[in-house]
């Protein structure tokens, strides 16, 4: 259907670049011309119909299935995964640092291990500015694990910007909770990115 | 590391799915000076399914420009300038007056023309016959619009061009392309992730964007003719921020493999990598002035985030904007003079604001307060921006003097991330 329509509209642009248009001249009419040269092109070919643009459509992808180990246990630390920022602040508070320390522990005992960790931030400003500020955030995570003992190469950092909050109330706890950075894992068969 | 491009290649499902829902357009404010303008119903258009008047009038009347005059429906409509009363037009102040009609030429093709009147001189200033298709006609309708506003104005206009953005109905997003007014919407990219930065080519047949599809945001350029994404920059890190240079060739981006939000410079294909600006801010939101001389950003390199421009070719970069401690998002007019960014001001507002590049005085332009994304119409006149209404994402226009306003909208949908394509003909 959609391919039908734009051989359609193919087809009619094709018939109709190889005519030029004329002015009118019916019987009741004077040619219909400019009454003053124009600087621009005079009579003009038929606008093309602009072919309608094509879909990619990614929601039927399946999220993978997350089995249960330590890195999901809710009893095991390693299940917590979110570090807070304090308002316009991007260095890790000391109440992380023992998670931090559990999570760098765990990649340094399973080097097939990979965690991904995304920034975000809360909600006022540019889009691609935020992406920025959230950069840091991931980045503060990433420099806390390598200096608790964890391996650079293990680890990626990236933002989400404000593009994703977890809360999306017009309220400080809301601005709060999203001023975070998030451990996701790949290891084993723990599959989150 | 990624020196080829990568072709992604996508289950895609070509949809029978209703046409979309349609921005609505509310004008909110017009300008000063309107010219006063009659345009007659069209001869024989009525039975048409695309009306070419109506488009006309809705065309000239969204610009703010334009005073649009009743002309009732009179029988016989005028045919010819003999036809037309123009001491009676004289009478209503009208400066112009435009007729036209709509007569088969063929099967299935038809025959548009207009001619437009100087009321004051009695003569015609501008008459163009087009020859289209029926499917052809609203494109038909757009170019005399076109042409009605650059013989009035002096300004080219962009009734012909395209716009896109992103609309989010729930945890659906969708990069959505339509006509300026709103009509015939099409999503380009469906996702259950977020969209964002969507810039045209220059050329109209591509668009780059970002997409969080991968847990990571990651710059994608996706031609409007085919259905699929090719990778333009996935390195380590974040990817983001893409512009395109004039040319078309390459583009403006930020990524953070090397450490901190950079910009960098990357070949149309992915290829060519090469680092922009080496500093320990935040160097973000790229974008190229029309010459491609300039590369204007976003940085907090002075302690705030500010806008600063530096040569293309390289070169020490000079900041722009002094006031206030929150200026993001530059964009530059077509003919380089004027750059307009989003300001935040001491009430905690955020507005499209305007600085002349040769004296530097700046204007705020909107009376909405959560402004984001400012994108220029390929003429200047008019920048599409998003902000927020009543708690919900809208886009909104305002000509560069902030006299006229428009709104336009999605019922129950929030929308988003603008940008207003080049012209193509």
């Amino acid at each position: 259907m959609r391919l039908s329509a734009i051989l359609v509209a193919a087809s009619a642009f094709a018939i109709l670049s190889g005519c030029s248009s004329t002015p009118t001249s019916d019987q009741n009419a004077a040619p219909v011309t400019e009454a003053k040269p124009m600087t621009a092109p005079g009579p003009t070919a038929a606008p093309s119909v602009t072919e309608t643009p094509n879909t990619v459509n990614l929601t039927n992808q399946q999220p993978p299935a997350t089995p249960n180990n330590e890195l999901t246990d809710p009893k095991s630390p390693l299940s917590r995964r979110s570090v807070y920022f304090d308002f316009d602040k991007y260095d890790v508070k000391d109440e992380f640092r023992g998670l931090l320390q559990a999570h760098a522990t765990y990649l340094n005992r399973n080097h097939s291990a990979k965690m991904l960790i995304q920034g975000n931030c809360d909600e006022r400003g540019s889009r691609e500015y935020n992406l920025a500020l959230g950069q840091r955030r991931s980045d503060a995570v990433k420099k806390t694990m390598g200096l608790l003992g964890a391996s650079e190469s293990q680890m990626e950092s990236v933002s989400l910007g404000k593009e994703k909050p977890r809360c999306t109330d017009h309220s400080e706890e809301c601005f709060a909770e999203n001023r975070r950075a998030d451990m996701l894992y790949s290891a084993g068969n723990v599959k989150e990115f | 590391m990624l020196k080829r491009l990568i072709l992604t290649a996508l289950c895609v499902t070509v949809c029978a799915c209703p046409a979309l829902a349609q921005l609505e357009i509310e004008i909110v404010g017009g300008g000063a000076h309107q010219i006063p303008i009659a345009i007659y119903p069209f001869a024989n258009e009525a039975s048409l399914p695309t009306v070419t008047s109506t488009i006309v009038t809705a065309d000239l009347q969204r610009s703010g420009r334009f005073h649009l005059l009743e002309t009732g429906n009179p029988n016989p409509l005028p045919a010819d300038m003999s036809q037309v009363n123009f001491s009676d037009w004289r009478g209503r102040q009208a400066d112009a007056v435009a007729i036209g009609g709509v007569t088969q030429a063929g099967t299935g093709r038809f025959e548009v023309w207009f001619r437009l009147f100087d009321v004051i001189k009695q003569e015609q200033i501008a008459g163009i016959a087009f020859t289209a298709s029926a499917p052809q006609l609203r494109a038909t309708a757009h170019r005399i619009a076109d042409a009605i506003y650059e013989k009035l104005t002096g300004d080219r206009g962009v009734f012909s061009t395209r716009i896109a953005y992103v609309v989010k109905h729930g945890n659906r997003f969708e990069l959505q392309v339509s006509d300026a007014d709103g009509f015939g919407a099409t999503a380009v990219l469906i996702s259950n992730e977020p969209v964002l930065s969507p810039v045209w080519s220059p050329d109209g047949s591509r668009i780059a964007y970002v997409s969080l599809q991968n847990k990571k945001p990651v710059v994608y350029i996706q031609r409007l003719d085919a259905n699929r994404q090719m990778t333009l920059a996935n390195f380590r890190g974040s990817n983001s921020a893409p512009a395109w240079t004039p040319d078309g060739q390459r583009l403006a981006v930020v990524l953070t493999r090397d450490g901190g939000s950079q910009l960098y410079m990357i070949n149309a294909d992915g290829s060519g990598v090469r680092r922009l600006t080496n500093s320990d801010a935040i160097d973000t939101e790229p974008t190229f002035s029309g010459d491609g001389q300039w590369l204007y950003f976003t940085s907090d390199r002075g302690g705030t985030p500010q806008i600063y421009r530096m040569p293309a070719a390289g070169g020490d970069a000079q900041r722009l904007t002094f006031d206030g401690s929150y200026n993001v998002s530059p964009r530059v007019s077509p003919d380089g003079k004027t750059l307009i960014y989003v300001a935040r001001n001491d009430d905690g507002q955020f507005h499209v604001t305007a600085m002349d590049l040769g004296s530097r005085q700046t204007q705020a332009l909107t009376d909405t307060t959560l402004d984001e994304s400012p994108s220029f119409a390929p003429n200047g006149k008019l920048i599409l921006y998003a902000t927020e209404v009543n708690g919900r994402g809208t886009l909104a226009a305002v000509s560069i003097d902030g006299s006229v306003r428009q709104r336009l909208s999605i019922p129950a949908s929030d929308v988003r991330e603008p940008a207003w394509g080049p012209y193509v003909n």
